[in-house]
């Protein structure tokens, strides 16, 4: 089963884990699997229109899903995907 | 022509200059470089004292704030005796203190559409050491207008980020981000917290790979991303390539100048101020504790519950942010109810989602608990 790495700010809606196990032949149903496991997860990957977000950036290995089939790029078992976070932190304002 | 080094330099950067891929020749071109350091905080902190101990010639740092004893858990250029002092005067001294042969520039004002071109364009490199979406968007235009490497790091309690985005040889940030997330999607440092050393780690990095772009050795971050965990202790890379749709760098770039950033992002960059859901949903703490005397109030805590146990105010209801649209059930609309949290930006965030939910006698505690903690109840702590 490929696997999904969960940035630390998304972990809150995963309960808390780092790493989860999803199924799906492509990137599109293994979302549809995620966020039928985590329903609370879907409104920061997707918008209203259900696209995935543009600054949501998903990896396959080292690639960008972007720069191979976007949401129809297929994938299998022990596939490794990365979820990268939009995070503006440095420093620190009230 | 580069700078000759003297024989106290020589001295002092005798370890550099053991090493073949910097040597002599390697530190004069460092003393001839400059840098320029958006933001004396976290990311900031170690990028400038490396930088300054590494040599680079000239120093810029930008920073409007003050030092503030929160920030010392990890903004070490900072210290206990500057703390109420100007963040680029406090980190200035420290410079010159570690390395009195450069020359350290210091711009005590927001970095703005207005003043990033003029302050940025005499310098060869810039280090995104920034905290909030619009100046990070800010700076990396600067960089793609300007033709510069742009040194970024980001970080979120244990997750750090780092890369070298330089439009001429890569992708820029925008390929990646090409817009921020919606206000509210993603939490600040201030609000979630950060691990004190993680930004002295990232930093580093960053200051590394400035040096190594200056330096013209190895292989710097450029095309790469790396992601960093620091409970897991990982570090991931991943590929970045141009993005042809890119708005600043592609071959059909649309934004030609600096644009309003802040309305880009849909938040404020530069704002000092409480966290505010606008004057008509605000109240203020002294409000609220002649109100809490006259009771029917309800209190609605927006913070997690690990927060509860560094302050709380009697007879909150404690519903985290991230729950309340779950949890609305548990509310009465019907009732007064007054909205809080560390500083008012959340709560301000679940006014909105209270309000859109059919809440109309909700109000948001302006300033939040800190505020109360400042102003009515001395014995709670600040955090």
């Amino acid at each position: 089963m490929p696997v999904l790495r969960i940035p630390t700010p998304l972990r809150s809606y995963t309960n808390g884990q780092s790493e989860v196990n999803i199924s799906g032949s492509n990137i599109s149903d293994a979302l549809t699997d995620l966020t039928t496991q985590y329903p609370s997860i879907k409104p920061h990957l997707f918008n209203d229109g259900g696209e995935l977000r543009p600054f949501v950036n998903l990896f396959i290995g080292e690639n960008n899903i972007k720069d191979l089939q976007g949401v129809d790029t297929p994938i299998k078992d022990g596939d490794r995907l990365v979820l990268i976070p939009s995070i503006a932190g440095g420093q620190d304002v009230t | 022509m580069l700078p000759e080094l003297s024989r106290d330099e020589i001295l002092r950067y005798s370890r550099h200059l053991l090493i073949p891929e910097v040597g002599l020749e390697g530190q004069r071109k460092l003393k001839a470089s400059s840098a320029l350091v958006i933001g004396t905080g976290g990311l900031g902190s170690p990028v400038a004292l490396y930088l300054a101990a590494a040599g680079i010639g000239r120093i810029g740092l930008v920073d409007y704030d003050v030092v503030d004893s929160s920030n010392l858990q990890r903004q070490v250029i900072h210290g206990t005796s500057t703390v109420g002092k100007l963040k680029v005067e406090s980190a200035k001294a420290k410079l010159v203190d570690l390395n009195p042969e450069i020359q350290v520039d210091v711009y005590n004002e927001p970095f703005t559409s207005d003043n990033a071109l003029r302050i940025a364009r005499d310098y060869d490199i810039i280090l995104d050491g920034t905290d909030n979406f619009p100046t990070r968007y800010l700076t990396n235009d600067v960089a793609v207008f300007l033709g510069k490497p742009n040194v970024y790091a980001s970080i979120y309690r244990f997750d750090g980020q780092a890369s070298v985005f330089y439009a001429k040889e890569g992708p820029c940030y925008r390929c990646l981000f090409p817009e921020p997330p919606p206000p509210g999607l993603v939490p600040s440092c201030a609000e979630g917290g950060v691990l004190g050393v993680l930004p002295g780690t990232i930093g580093t990095i960053q200051a590394t790979e400035a040096l190594k772009v200056l330096l013209g050795i190895g292989e710097p971050l450029i095309g790469k991303l790396l992601l960093y965990n620091a409970l897991d202790m990982t570090f991931d890379f991943v590929k970045l390539k141009k993005n042809p749709n890119c708005r600043v760098c592609g071959p059909n770039a649309d934004i030609k100048e600096l644009i309003d950033y802040e309305e880009f992002c849909g938040v404020p960059s530069h704002d000092h101020e409480e966290g505010s859901a606008g004057a008509n949903w605000d109240i203020t703490v002294t409000e609220l504790s002649e109100r809490v005397k006259q009771n029917h109030l309800k209190l609605l805590d927006v913070r997690e519950p690990h927060e509860l146990e560094i302050s709380a105010l009697p007879d909150a209801k404690n519903i985290p942010l991230g729950q309340l649209a779950a949890r609305l059930s548990e509310l009465d609309s019907a009732e007064e109810m007054v909205i809080f949290c560390k500083s008012g930006a959340r709560s301000a965030r679940g006014l909105e989602l209270l309000v859109s939910a059919g809440f109309k006698k909700v109000k948001n505690l302006k300033g939040g608990i800190n505020a109360w903690a400042r102003e009515v109840d001395q014995e709670i702590p600040i955090y």
